[in-house]
């Protein structure tokens, strides 16, 4: 494995990466060892395939939706600052640093974390969650014995609830407002990752 | 009529007690209670029942013949008043989620124990350590072993060994020399006791009783992670404990003056021979056991029976050897889980479940009742403030002090730091029980002048900690808990999010690992793969485990289209790919709808919302978080988790395919299946997978598909292996398929992608390579 320092130099731009994300060195070279173990065709990229390798995703009803945030639109390989950029949203929010408006949305504040959430809904990215969209998880979600009516009045349900403008969609502001109860930074983190 | 029925129950109980004590009539023995079996003194009633006189004139057409049953009808009697009690104390729901059971069992026995020494004056019936350590405490044992979440308990192994090992011998030592501190201090007043005497109380009033524990945590439902340590704490720490209990015991024999720095050695070596065989011992044994299930196909009619017997082999011949008999039954039933459950049939792995939690229920009830019997003996009562109160003080403070210590050392090694309120749940959750009670009534009076001032001690530590630390430790925890979201206030946006939040989180753990390669554990599963599993299981166990980890997902789909580019299948069938769908969406997804309603659900019955709600709560998946991995003494899981993986495991599969047969043929992505109604008696529409997947994005060149590709995922149960693809060919009306087991990735895994072409042909199984 070599020592971090070692690992950390051969990883380009690796300081510029950890002002962004705010991970130390200990985990970026964690996280290093992760991304080339899942490359296992060392092309220093990966696709989807070595995602779908991994075998638990496979039995998460979200798995391949999760797969797809890590790809820009368009892109066909995620390479390990875009990795990183991504996992660090699900870093523990830093209780410490007071908010200092002039600097940019550090990744891991709850705004940033809704927005990833939102991602996932949002597949046509027009910035709001259509109907069919939510259709489309709720889907995934429930299991194979409910009926597309039911479905379709759980999505109506959710909607109405949520929807403020009655536009029939959520936008990313209605979306934060419904789940301003929620402790997103307990639910969207993960503790190794601090 | 809650009411009534308590009334009869005890009414019951109370009879029975009394027939007890007329059919032994008054006849005072001169024993006392500590028999191996909970015999008494029988009294003379064999006489003749119907004649008046004694001589013998004629035939008796009934007689009573108490002394031929007296033995096994006492046993049979007290299992029937266990059982009893354990009915009566579940009466009110209520009670019991405030008050543990195990806490109202042993006040049952206190009811009955009075009862009965009122009537015979002296206690007939106690808790003696031979019926407690060879019949009631293995089953209890074997149960924890069998059904113990292995991947948790191993993942969190080290520190579970710090916790036993370390912090037992910190219990005990320092408990032991803070009492003799403060007898020399005089606090205790006069006792005839030596610092070795001392160190022998500590050590075996310091464990954590695995019984006590899982009664009391059964109501408080804890985070995993909390749960395995203290659980895994209390079962492994009886290596320790044997070994400081037969080491002091003889120092004691020995006198303080013969012991120097080689009995120390011995005594430090004998611990890892203890720990070490007892489980060694333990494993040999499983091996045992899953080797024999190989063979049981014939009798699979008593198979249940060898896990049982062989089990209880295990913790006797461990005895036998002075090893830990608990760590070797622990290890026993660790090691054979996952073998046996996967050569045994379906319904002998049922019965061994349900078997294995009626005895430890069982025992666990006796042993409580016992419990609170034995304690209604004035003979071994012995009070001495000073002792019992200081014995109390230390083992409290220093279990915390000891937890609190350790933790704070592990957290520096771990990943997930273990939290205040775990600590603090931890150590106020180091219950003690009956394994003390036993092992102190083990003593030899004669070398133990003030045993029953032990004997004393032990039991009022027992019922403190059983019972007040047990009644508190939910208000407790509750109190710890900083916030907790009402249920019934939530939105269904909010649950669905919530519930969209914990996939998410599971989908990003895997995806980032938990440490890069974890090369211990991938080693060892390479070595159990190919070694242990080829060897311990049935081959037709053996091909349909682990379907995940084994078929598809060395998937390589690239690998897959040119293989089925070389094949030349000529036709396709278009009914037989229907059929196929179908058969993949139809087969086995009968997830077990569960019935009991959530009570939020009954309060929102008015609402409209409520079927939605409702369609929620019973319907989303429930992700891997909330799979309870969590061992039970009273409930047994369902197999609700395994269809539910099967479930979106198949439609995740089914919808990369999808995905990557569009974008292979340039078809629109979103395609829906369209299905026929089946003749089978499900009437349910199937709903069309909308395709999302990633693989769909990004791959636009894909090799051409020659004729229907379909992943078909045979469903490991054992024994369906081969049934399913003669499904397949009837259902073709008679059209055989072409099966071949592909091994997609060239390196390890024997069991790769299974790839159904419809074709004509006769099918022929290849194992390709």
């Amino acid at each position: 494995m070599g020592s971090t320092n070692s690992t950390l130099s051969k990883i380009p731009n690796v300081e510029e990466l950890m002002q962004e994300t705010g991970f130390t060195p200990a985990h970026i070279v964690r996280l290093y060892d992760r991304f080339e173990a899942l490359d296992k065709e060392k092309t220093g990229h990966l696709r989807p395939q070595d995602f779908g390798a991994i075998n638990r995703l496979a039995m998460n009803p979200i798995g391949d939706r999760i797969i797809g945030a890590f790809f820009s639109p368009g892109q066909e390989t995620v390479d390990f600052h875009s990795f990183v950029r991504i996992l660090a949203h699900f870093r523990p929010a830093d209780k410490k640093h007071p908010k200092d408006p002039s600097m940019p949305e550090p990744v891991n504040s709850r705004t940033s974390k809704l927005k990833f959430a939102f991602q996932l809904y949002d597949q046509d990215k027009d910035g709001k969650i259509s109907r069919a969209e939510l259709l489309q998880v709720l889907r995934s979600m429930l299991e194979m014995q409910v009926t597309e009516e039911q479905l379709e009045s759980i999505a109506d349900r959710t909607i109405q609830e949520a929807d403020l403008d009655k536009d029939d969609a959520i936008s990313f502001e209605e979306f934060r407002k419904s789940l301003e109860k929620v402790n997103i930074d307990h639910k969207m983190s993960i503790r190794f990752l601090r | 009529m809650a009411c009534r029925t308590c009334l009869w129950l005890l009414g019951t109980t109370f009879f029975t007690c009394t027939v007890r004590l007329v059919v032994e009539g008054t006849e005072v023995g001169a024993t006392q209670g500590s028999h191996p079996e909970p015999g008494v003194v029988g009294s003379n009633h064999s006489q003749a029942g119907g004649g008046h006189g004694s001589s013998i004139s004629g035939i008796q057409i009934v007689t009573f013949k108490w002394h031929h049953v007296e033995a096994p009808y006492l046993i049979a009697l007290w299992i029937l008043v266990a059982g009893v009690s354990k009915m009566v104390v579940e009466l009110n729901h209520n009670l019991t989620s405030v008050i543990p059971e195990s806490a109202l069992l042993i006040i049952i026995g206190w009811i009955l124990g009075g009862i009965i020494y009122g009537a015979d004056k002296m206690q007939t019936f106690t808790l003696t350590p031979t019926v407690f350590f060879f019949y009631l405490l293995p089953q209890v044992i074997l149960d924890a072993g069998y059904f113990m979440p292995n991947k948790l308990f191993f993942s969190n192994m080290g520190a579970i060994l710090v916790y036993a090992v370390i912090g037992t011998c910190w219990n005990a030592a320092t408990v032991g020399l803070g009492l003799w501190g403060c007898w020399l201090g005089g606090a205790m007043g006069d006792i005839d006791i030596g610092l070795l005497q001392f160190l022998l109380f500590g050590s075996l009033i310091a464990a954590v009783d695995p019984v006590a524990v899982i009664a009391v945590f059964e109501e408080v439902h804890v985070n995993e992670v909390l749960f395995i340590m203290v659980f895994g704490e209390s079962l492994l720490n009886d290596g320790v404990t044997v070994v400081l209990f037969n080491v002091f015991d003889a120092f004691v024999s020995l006198g303080g003056a013969e012991i120097d720095a080689v009995e120390i050695i011995k005594g430090i070596i004998s611990f890892f021979v203890v720990a070490f065989g007892g489980s060694l011992v333990g494993i040999i044994f499983a091996l045992l056991i899953s080797l024999l299930t190989r063979c049981t196909k014939n009798i699979q009619i008593i198979e249940p029976g060898f896990i049982f017997i062989l089990g209880y082999l295990s913790y006797l011949t461990a005895e036998m050897l002075s090893l830990s008999a608990i760590l070797s039954i622990v290890f026993c039933g660790i090691c054979c889980q996952k073998y046996i459950n996967a050569n045994m049939d379906e319904r002998s792995v049922t019965t061994v479940r349900y078997v294995m939690k009626v005895l430890a229920n069982g025992s666990e009830t006796i042993i409580f009742v016992f419990l609170g019997i034995s304690a209604i003996d004035p003979a071994v009562w012995v009070w001495n403030t000073g002792f019992i109160l200081l014995t109390l003080l230390f083992i409290f403070v220093f279990r915390f002090i000891g937890v609190f210590l350790l933790t704070w050392i592990l957290n520096k090694y771990r990943l997930v730091p273990l939290e205040f309120i775990d600590q603090v749940v931890m150590s106020y959750g180091g219950l003690r029980g009956a394994v003390a009670y036993g092992l102190v009534a083990m003593l030899d009076e004669n070398k133990f002048k003030e045993k029953n001032l032990m004997v004393s001690t032990t039991l009022i530590v027992v019922y403190f900690t059983v019972m007040l630390q047990g009644i508190t430790m939910k208000p407790l925890v509750t109190w710890l808990k900083v916030k907790r979201a009402a249920v019934t206030e939530l939105t269904l946006a909010e649950k669905i999010q919530n519930r969209t939040f914990d996939h998410m989180l599971v989908a990003i753990e895997d995806i980032s690992g938990q440490i890069g390669h974890n090369y211990m554990r991938d080693k060892w599963h390479n070595f159990e793969e190919r070694w242990l599993c080829w060897f311990l299981m049935k081959p037709s166990a053996r091909k349909s485990r682990d379907y995940i980890f084994n078929i598809f997902h060395q998937l390589n789909l690239k690998d897959a289209m040119s293989y089925v580019k070389e094949v030349r299948a000529t036709h396709k069938v278009r009914e037989s790919h229907d059929n196929l769908i179908l058969y993949l969406q139809t087969q086995d997804i009968v997830p077990s709808v569960c019935l009991d309603m959530h009570e939020q659900d009954l309060t929102m019955r008015e609402s409209e919302d409520f079927n939605a709600h409702h369609l929620l709560q019973q319907h989303l998946y429930r992700g891997r978080k909330q799979h309870r991995h969590r061992y039970s003494r009273s409930h047994l899981e369902t197999n609700r988790d395994e269809n539910e993986v099967q479930e979106i495991f198949q439609r995740t599969m089914r919808s990369r395919l999808e995905s990557f047969k569009s974008a292979k043929m340039g078809v629109a992505p979103a395609k829906k299946i369209q299905t026929k109604h089946q003749k089978k008696d499900k009437p349910q529409k199937v709903r069309g997978e909308g395709t999302f997947s990633p693989f769909l994005h990004v791959r636009p060149h894909s090799h051409p598909l020659i004729g229907n590709v379909m992943c078909m995922l045979i469903k490991p149960f054992r024994g369906r292996f081969s049934s399913a693809l003669f499904i397949q060919s009837s259902k073709c009306g008679g059209v055989k398929m072409e099966c071949h087991l592909v091994n997609i990735q060239k390196q390890k895994s024997r069991l790769g992608l299974l790839l159904l072409i419809p074709a004509f042909g006769t099918s022929t199984f290849k194992k390709g390579k």
